[in-house]
């Protein structure tokens, strides 16, 4: 394994952050990760990250939930045991389809919501016990970390990271 | 921006209205059937086909007419059912059809002169939340709003009059409840006639448009002062007249429903009709701001107006789509499941006598904009919008068409002449009314404290 170093720049403003986030960008340097205590609104599309196709997997998930509801009703209600319960029209589905709309839309709901969760869970690699990958712990609180990989480059970066109102620049060795 | 009605515009709706009050004067006029005339036309209907046999299409025919007949007068049935030969049913039929064919253009006419009213008064409704919820991404949308709201207090009055005038003029064509000689073999409407009397009808119906006109003028008046002013005083007047609207709003739309649809059908009620008609109208009105928005856009005349604006009033559109589904199928379900035989004789005409344009409009007004709206880039896209906004529009137009025509003219109902023509004198009426109203104050207010902001607004 080589040996790789980052260079770590705090801040201490998200909009010092983003005006830096735009100058490392406009120079064409990678930035590996931005840790921050809180949502940072466009620091997405200043780094220039894909959009999230959470919303599309959710719609799946929906329609995966409404098909259950349906088979399942269709299969317990009206073919495997069509009783008479008061009244109510068990010769098909659709006849008797207004009773099966709460359960329709429930499942729809559960399977959107509750799939789309683990979903997010799974690609973002959370779970209980996991170890914290935090730099350093100030990011939870008030500081913000641009964390950018070093390619024999360090004085450059250095330079400019100082430039853009870094309040602390470290440069980390780690075994990767 | 100022705005100048074009030419052509002006001209489609002096068209509009010519085509459409031909088209109505001529359904009108055609439609004064003499019995003789309905009883040859049923006895062709029932001789057509010969692989029928004679009697039973005849009793088919029979037996829509006395469900078409429990709506209004299942007691005057019930008491002459036995009593009666077949001569004398034969004659209450005929009388029956004919009686449903001269309502048609009544009914035509009245859907026609509800659905645009309907609009105005959602879009109305829309504009007071704008100003009591603080909204900073509507300002630039204001002066549309206004301009539609133009068209209320005529549409209304049109409406109110057409309501009136079919229990005066007309033969009781719309409402049942206005002809005595019904009431009074009818125990139900008996019991109703403290509210459903054509004076009581009348008055309440003045004080309803007096309401919605006295908010419309005084927010719309406020609205251009608070561009001269120099400071925010006419803005805060505006937001407390908005508050008191809503207030009076939302209880005098409730009774509104009561009276110039649910009524009727005098013997059926449902509890949630008020909020039923109340979103009906609100996703009409936001499409209509859409719309209006997007031609005065393309015009160059909102340059202001950029593509988060779009997407907000599509949200909305998409939100009370839904919220008016919601209600729709609370309603039915509600009354399907319990099967009260007189609260579900409601249901059971439509999906009888009107079983595509009942559960077409559910596809119209749901599944559509479900699926094309839920994107969140499409929501961005013009013409998806406009198409979406032109479905929904047709959609919601079949709905006061379910709720009317199945209590007035039965099985009789065709979207024909009389439909088609109502809704293009009316159409004409509204860009005439609505783009004049329009010109009359610059499109975009100057000086609404939340306007910088709408500038800017970004989602």
């Amino acid at each position: 394994m080589e040996t790789s170093k980052v260079i770590h720049a705090i801040y201490n403003d998200d909009d010092v952050l983003m005006a830096a986030v735009k100058s490392v960008k406009a120079k064409k340097h990678h930035i590996e990760e931005i840790y921050t205590p809180f949502p940072v609104h466009g620091l997405d599309k200043a780094m220039g990250l894909a959009p999230t196709r959470i919303a599309i997997a959710s719609f799946l998930y929906g329609c995966v939930g409404i098909t259950v509801a349906t088979v399942m009703m269709n299969f317990i209600m009206i073919e495997d045991w069509p009783q008479n319960i008061g009244g109510k029209p068990s010769f098909s589905y659709l006849e008797n389809m207004p009773a099966f709309v709460p359960i329709m839309f429930e499942l729809t709901v559960f399977f959107a919501a509750h799939l789309m969760v683990i979903t997010f869970y799974l690609r973002s690699r959370m779970w209980p016990f996991k170890k914290a990958e935090n730099p350093d712990p100030r990011t939870t609180d008030d500081h913000f970390l641009m964390e950018i990989p070093v390619h024999g480059n360090e004085k450059e970066l250095h330079d400019l990271l100082s430039q853009t109102g870094a309040v602390e620049i470290n440069i980390i060795d780690n075994a990767h | 921006m100022e705005y100048k009605i074009s030419n052509r515009l002006r001209l489609t709706a002096i068209i509009l209205m010519v085509v459409g009050a031909l088209g109505v004067g001529y359904s009108f006029l055609s439609s004064h059937v003499t019995f003789e005339e309905v009883e040859t036309m049923l006895a062709n209907e029932s001789h057509h086909g010969d692989g029928h046999g004679e009697t039973t299409t005849d009793h088919t025919v029979k037996e829509t007419h006395d469900i078409a007949e429990g709506t209004h007068d299942t007691h005057k049935t019930e008491a002459h059912s036995d009593s009666h030969d077949s001569v004398d049913e034969h004659t209450k039929h005929v009388n029956h059809v004919m009686h449903a064919m001269h309502n048609r253009p009544w009914s035509a006419f009245y859907i026609a002169a509800f659905f645009f009213m309907m609009i105005s008064l959602g879009v109305l409704a829309f504009y007071a939340i704008q100003y009591a919820a603080q909204a900073g991404w509507s300002p630039l949308l204001l002066r549309v709003m206004e301009g539609i709201t133009a068209y209320l207090l005529p549409g209304a009055l049109i409406v109110l009059l057409i309501a009136v005038a079919s229990g005066t003029i007309g033969h009781y064509n719309i409402f049942v409840w206005m002809d005595p000689d019904v009431v009074a073999h009818d125990k139900l409407i008996q019991g109703k006639t403290g509210w459903l009397n054509t004076w009581g009808f009348a008055i309440r119906g003045l004080v309803f448009i007096a309401g919605w006109s006295l908010y419309r003028y005084f927010s719309r008046k406020f609205s251009i002062a608070q561009d001269k002013a120099n400071d925010n005083k006419n803005f805060k007047k505006t937001f407390r007249i908005s508050a008191a609207f809503l207030v009076f709003f939302i209880y005098t739309e409730s009774m509104m429903s009561w009276d110039w649809i649910m009524s009727v059908d005098p013997h059926w009620f449902s509890t949630l009709f008020g909020w039923y008609v109340f979103a009906g109208m609100m996703v009409c009105g936001v499409t209509t701001i859409a719309l209006i928005t997007l031609y005065l856009k393309g015009k160059g005349l909102l340059p202001k107006v950029n593509d988060s604006h779009l997407h907000d009033l599509a949200k909305f559109m998409f939100g009370f789509s839904i919220f008016w589904t919601y209600l729709w199928f609370s309603q039915f379900m509600l009354i399907w499941y319990s099967n009260i035989p007189e609260e579900v004789t409601y249901f059971v005409t439509r999906i009888e006598d009107y079983k595509l344009p009942f559960f077409g409009m559910i596809a119209m007004n749901f599944l559509f904009p479900l699926l094309l709206l839920m994107n969140s880039d499409y929501k961005r896209i013009p013409w998806f919008v406009v198409m979406t906004g032109v479905m929904i529009l047709a959609g919601h137009y079949i709905d006061v068409f379910n709720m009317i025509m199945p209590a007035t003219v039965g099985d009789q109902w065709y979207i024909g002449i009389p439909e088609i023509c109502s809704m293009l004198f009316f159409a004409g009426l509204f860009i005439f009314i609505v783009f004049t109203a329009l010109t009359k104050a610059p499109l975009e207010p100057t000086r609404n404290p939340f306007v910088k902001e709408s500038e800017h607004f970004h989602y």
